[in-house]
């Protein structure tokens, strides 16, 4: 029982460790489900069922799969893992990691000077916790239920694609001027082909334009 | 049974929490720094539930559902702007990401 603490809180400790350190972004989201999960055996050990597996369900299920789905879209390649090397360098890092291991150090001590007292793991079934969230807590769960539906109109708000206006300090000519703008010879034309590109076969292109005039009689 | 002192699952937790501080410092990926406030709220939870267990009350646990919420709510309008200054500066680099400056 013991043992199975601290292999899950080493494993947890390497692995949170990977993921501030790793420069491509996946490997650092794969590195931060290890550490949840990780910490899903400890909440397991500690006798909180119920948090174990809604940490196993929503943290390391449904966000982090969110976040897989926006690494996965943004497509940053390997340029960006160059310029994260470039700037991980210890001129950078070495202050905050010192001024952090110095709180560390800090609480560590007064929780050593405090004298030492051993959990005897009391287990709270899931029961024990519903009790408590629809009766003490009942408010609490409308508020969260509320939240969760502003979070939903907020993120389809700002992800849904408007019309493109943008502020003047945006208008500049670079790749997303372009973008917006396609010069002539990139222009897509009504058979889906640029305008210097030849159509791959006769019956190719007179399929696409019998599949659009259906759409035009639909 | 369990003969693991309280301050264990305490300083685990607060490792965690300054390795999360760590990560949102030093790191210029808007996306990683996002994940290392998941960290954070995730030692949280741990101090939580460590508390719960002790106190053998199943408060700890409810707040620990309420964090998962805010996390939840947290990240996916977090990401929904991260896609939206992607779509207009092409980066997630949080250096580039200067729009109120001119």
């Amino acid at each position: 029982m013991n043992a199975l603490f601290y292999i899950a809180s080493v494993v947890a400790i390497a692995a949170t460790i990977m993921v501030i350190t790793r420069l491509n972004s996946i490997h650092a989201l794969l590195y931060l489900i290890v550490s949840l999960l990780s910490v899903a055996v400890i909440f397991f050990l500690l006798g909180a069922p119920f948090v174990a597996a809604l940490e196993v369900i929503v943290y390391a299920g449904a966000i982090m799969v969110l976040f897989v789905f926006v690494v996965m879209m943004l497509n940053l390649g390997p340029q960006t893992v160059e310029q994260e090397s470039r700037w991980f360098n210890p001129k950078i890092w070495i202050g905050p990691a010192a001024l952090s291991a110095i709180l560390i150090a800090e609480f560590i001590y007064v929780l050593i000077s405090h004298g030492r007292q051993n959990l005897d793991t009391r287990m709270i079934n899931p029961k024990q916790v519903g009790f408590s969230l629809f009766s003490t807590y009942l408010l609490g769960v409308e508020l969260a239920s509320m939240l969760l539906l502003a979070g939903i109109i907020g993120a389809y708000h700002l992800g849904r694609r408007k019309e493109a206006v943008f502020h003047r300090y945006f208008r500049r000519p670079d790749a997303l001027y372009e973008r917006l703008h396609p010069k002539e010879e990139n222009k897509i034309d009504e058979n889906g082909l640029k305008a210097g590109d030849k159509p791959l076969s006769k019956t190719n292109v007179s399929g696409m334009k019998q599949k659009k005039s259906e759409r035009g009689e639909l | 049974m369990n003969i693991i002192p309280i301050e264990y699952y305490l300083v685990l937790s607060a490792f965690m929490f300054a390795v999360g501080i760590t990560g949102v410092l030093i790191r210029k990926n808007a996306i990683v720094v996002f994940m290392c406030i998941e960290l954070m709220l995730n030692s949280a939870n741990l101090a939580l539930v460590t508390f719960s267990s002790y106190l053998g009350n199943a408060a700890g646990q409810v707040f620990v559902f309420f964090v998962m919420t805010v996390a939840a709510a947290e990240s996916a309008v977090g990401l929904a702007i991260i896609i939206a200054i992607f779509r207009n500066k092409l980066t997630v680099n949080i250096d580039e990401i200067n729009i109120f400056k001119w």
